[in-house]
């Protein structure tokens, strides 16, 4: 005979709006058993969902690589995937919330438009207009390493929802996600347009809302650290100026 | 017709001069405490002596200036982010301009009275 595993009750309070039926939004207690094999706060949503199908919320690939279950999660920005259901202390609610600073479309879903918004404005994209090479564009070793902590963002939006320049000014500021974007094109070697996106950034707005406060270095669930970019698109600006 | 415009193209030189002003200022308020545990201000005259030092003087400018460009920039920023209505943030910036002058002019008056 088995052992029973050890079953944990897991209590929640989750923002709840659906547009066409609630006039505004309310948090709805619900709770959930969980046996030892539900690991990560992920798979105690999906109980959840299977006990009230009206709970929205995006998930896809439940192992960080997506970034699609990005929510606020007892007051921090986290992805529900990668959140371990064992750290959260007894006794306490888990408080879920979408994503801050940005228009909720249902539930935890938000409108993640503005978001995108700014990140194709720092063109995503490689600029050179050199012939295509046979094969492919090469990088010295150390100039990819170059790379490193900028090309493994997931665009989840944990951080720059997390940032409150970005509250402020969602319109004019880009954002940390899309400023660790910009500076690994900048950054990239093979890349010919450093300067047009060096102007692109060059604004009290655009770059010059961060003021350092470390918000999305604090959230992001990839251990990315996209003040430190910021602060090297500074660096290069500082560079050319004088 | 709302078009929304940004790429004013400027920025990178406030930031600069935001931190170039803090250390500045930082360096000042060192050599001010160390002057004050070194006895400068035992005495209304001691400190009255100390202040109108010609170095104390150009230092203490240097600092009143540095001050003043410090919190435009702050100031400034704070207006950027809160308020909307290009107008009323034009009025606010003469404002602080005006104020942050006014106070730089009054405080070298001071000093160099001395």
């Amino acid at each position: 005979m088995t052992t029973p595993l050890a079953m944990r009750t897991f209590h929640f309070k989750i923002y709840r709006y659906d547009p066409d039926k609630d006039a505004k939004p309310y948090m709805q207690d619900i709770s959930v058993v969980c046996d030892p094999m539900d690991k990560k706060l992920l798979d105690a949503m999906v109980k959840l969902k299977a006990k009230d199908d009206s709970l929205s919320f995006r998930r896809s690939c439940r192992e960080g690589v997506c970034g699609s279950d990005a929510m606020n999660i007892n007051g921090k920005n986290g992805l529900a995937c990668l959140t371990d259901l064992a750290a959260f202390p007894e006794g306490k609610p888990i408080v879920l919330r979408p994503l801050p600073g940005l228009p909720v479309v249902r539930d935890l879903i938000v409108d993640m438009t503005q978001f995108f918004k700014q990140y194709l404005s720092i063109k995503p994209y490689l600029v050179n207009d050199d012939n295509l090479p046979e094969r492919e564009r090469l990088q010295s070793p150390e100039d990819r390493e170059e790379l490193n902590g900028l090309y493994e963002c997931i665009m989840c939006a944990c951080c720059t929802t997390a940032c409150p320049s970005f509250w402020w000014n969602p319109d004019k500021f880009v954002g940390p996600a899309g400023l660790l974007a910009a500076y690994r094109f900048i950054a990239d070697t093979r890349d010919q347009a450093t300067n047009e996106r060096l102007d692109n950034l060059e604004d009290p707005y655009r770059l010059f809302r961060c003021h350092t406060i470390m918000n999305c270095v604090d959230v992001c669930p990839k251990g990315l650290n996209p003040t430190k970019a910021i602060g090297k698109i500074k660096e290069m600006l500082v560079q050319r100026a004088v | 017709m709302s078009r929304l415009v940004v790429g004013a193209h400027y920025g990178v030189k406030d930031w600069l001069a935001q931190r170039i002003t803090a250390v500045l200022m930082a360096i000042y308020t060192l050599v001010i405490f160390a002057a004050v545990l070194a006895g400068a201000t035992s005495s209304h005259d001691a400190w009255r002596g100390f202040m109108a030092h010609g170095v104390v003087r150009f230092v203490t400018f240097l600092f009143i200036i540095s001050l003043g460009y410090h919190a435009w920039v702050g100031v400034r920023d704070i207006w950027m982010d809160y308020i909307k209505p290009t107008s009323i943030r034009i009025l606010l910036h003469v404002l602080t301009l005006l104020v942050l002058i006014g106070y730089a002019g009054w405080a070298i008056q001071i000093i160099w009275r001395l």
